[in-house]
């Protein structure tokens, strides 16, 4: 009978646990619930965003000053407009302005605006085997495809993948051809550290490269400055007349909250005391 | 192998100095985790039990069913419960996407077919005689059931600790149903996968020491459970 009583002291543990658990993390919201009622916003962002720390500093002020309980998904700009194509996130914060200009032509996102901007890179070995260093894009892309050294992509529909398919194609090369091509399909850091652990070439964004540079042995810009190399994030919300149960109100409320003049400072100064340089640079309309 | 050293040393400093966001990481997980499995047990005992006792038409294409779902990917469980409950999806007016219950159905939907699986298998396995024998000896329904549960005793805490291992091991659909949302639905796993894709690969280890040491206090104290000696 003693087993028997053990198996239900563990039974009666579990749910006690789970119940006392469960009351910790409700008590929170209903304490300011009692002044204003809280919802949630669904936040569809870049996986840069979130991986550069940025999101960490400026959500905890965005969520004291308004009523909002912000839900930050971090998927690469391809899924997060397809998540506001399909009205499943309130709003969007991403790098790929010519299909951010499908997502607002089909009216599915509404009120477009420019936040902020920093560049794309692209990094590889300090010995630069494939002798890129100080060539424009266009021709480092060439000298690249034409080398037996590995080019190693994001693959997965993200801003920073389409910029690299945007470039491939100004130089006029399908990457599938190359043999040397690798397509991850993960997020920028994991993408990067392919590259070092390959002692390949990729295209990344400056802040991602800033923040993840002591992890990344060999590592080193190659390419950089070039006007085609721009990487411009907009921050936009979903069009409540097209979807369902979208948090307009507080959609419009981040838009504000982001280009307010307050928090591009805010941007502005993010990461100079960590990286010695900005990760992001302010740039409203 | 630094590296690893370093990952140690951090996990102890995360404990010491009661990293808050570590706790609530932790307890959110435990939480989870818990109610994941304790609801694949109260659905998944009586299940297998029944399915292991008695015989009816359709049984056997349920158990190939069964034994099909112990195999079910995460990320296939989570693929489908996204789409039911996204916000244009039938089960959308519920907002339980990216909510730790949205976590909790898909650690139940993957484990509640090794537990009732496990534990059918077990009924299935009891002599009919011994069947034949307790009720030839006038047992009650209870009596009865007591004795076939310390018979399938080992059996059902190997359901117990296979299913525990899937809901604690799982990445895929938690990160997809559950958004690793910082506060509300990050677990040790999820945090793990981002703080890897993050380069902090001294946080992920440290991370991935205190899943590993809850998995083996919890796997530890339930195989000592199974694992005592009848006292009659």
């Amino acid at each position: 009978m003693k087993k028997m009583i053990l198996v239900s002291l563990f039974a009666i543990i579990i749910v006690l646990s789970a119940s006392a658990c469960s009351n910790s993390t409700k008590s929170q919201p209903t304490e300011k619930a009692a002044a204003v009622e809280k919802t949630d916003l669904i936040l569809a962002t870049t996986t840069s965003t979130q991986d550069s720390g940025l999101l960490d500093v400026l959500l905890p002020k965005f969520e004291s000053e308004a009523p909002y309980n912000v839900k930050t998904i971090a998927v690469g700009t391809g899924q997060a407009l397809e998540m506001g194509t399909r009205g499943e996130a309130d709003v969007l914060l991403v790098h790929a302005p010519e299909a951010e200009q499908q997502i607002i032509d089909s009216r599915d996102a509404i009120n477009r605006q420019r936040v902020m901007y920093n560049d794309f890179i692209i990094v590889g070995p300090e010995e630069d085997p494939a002798q890129i260093r100080g060539l424009p894009v266009e021709g480092a892309i060439l000298k690249i495809a034409s080398s037996d050294i590995p080019f190693i992509s994001r693959g997965d529909d993200s801003g920073t993948h389409k910029k690299e398919l945007q470039l491939w194609n100004m130089a006029g090369i399908e990457p599938a051809s190359v043999t040397s091509y690798i397509e991850t399909g993960q997020g920028m850091g994991s993408t990067l550290q392919i590259a070092s652990e390959k002692n390949g070439y990729a295209l990344t964004d400056r802040a991602t490269f800033l923040a993840q540079r002591d992890n990344l042995n060999g590592l080193s810009i190659v390419s950089e400055g070039d006007n085609t190399l721009l990487n411009i994030y907009h921050v936009m919300q979903v069009n409540e007349n097209k979807h369902e149960k979208i948090n307009s109100n507080g959609a419009k409320a981040f838009v504000e909250f982001m280009t307010a003049a307050e928090t591009q400072s805010i941007i502005a100064e993010f990461g100079q005391d960590l990286y010695g340089e900005a990760l992001f640079f302010s740039y409203t309309e | 192998m630094d590296l690893l050293l370093e990952g140690l040393k951090q996990a102890f400093n995360m404990f010491i100095n009661g990293d808050p966001e570590i706790w609530e990481i932790t307890l959110r997980t435990l939480k989870v985790s818990f109610t994941a499995i304790f609801i694949s047990m109260m659905i998944g005992i009586p299940a297998g039990i029944f399915l292991g006792l008695s015989r009816f038409p359709g049984r056997r294409i349920l158990l190939v069913l069964i034994n099909i779902g112990m195999g079910l990917p995460p990320v296939v469980a989570g693929l489908w419960i996204t789409i039911l409950l996204w916000r244009s999806g039938p089960l959308g007016d519920l907002a339980l996407l990216f909510t730790p219950t949205a976590i909790i159905l898909a650690q139940v939907i993957v484990s509640l077919p090794i537990v009732t699986g496990l534990t059918s298998t077990a009924f299935q396995q009891l002599d009919e005689k011994l069947l034949l024998q307790i009720k030839a000896l006038g047992a009650t329904k209870i009596q009865f059931f007591i004795i076939l549960m310390k018979e399938t005793k080992l059996a059902i805490f190997a359901a117990i600790i296979a299913g525990f291992g899937r809901v604690m091991a799982e990445v895929g659909a938690a990160m997809m149903v559950g958004g690793n949302i910082r506060g509300e639905t990050r677990i040790l796993t999820t945090s793990i996968v981002m703080e890897v894709s993050k380069g902090n690969f001294d946080v992920a280890l440290a991370l991935s020491f205190i899943l590993m040491g809850i998995a083996f206090i919890i796997t530890f104290t339930l195989t000592f459970l199974q694992q005592r000696k009848r006292r009659i």
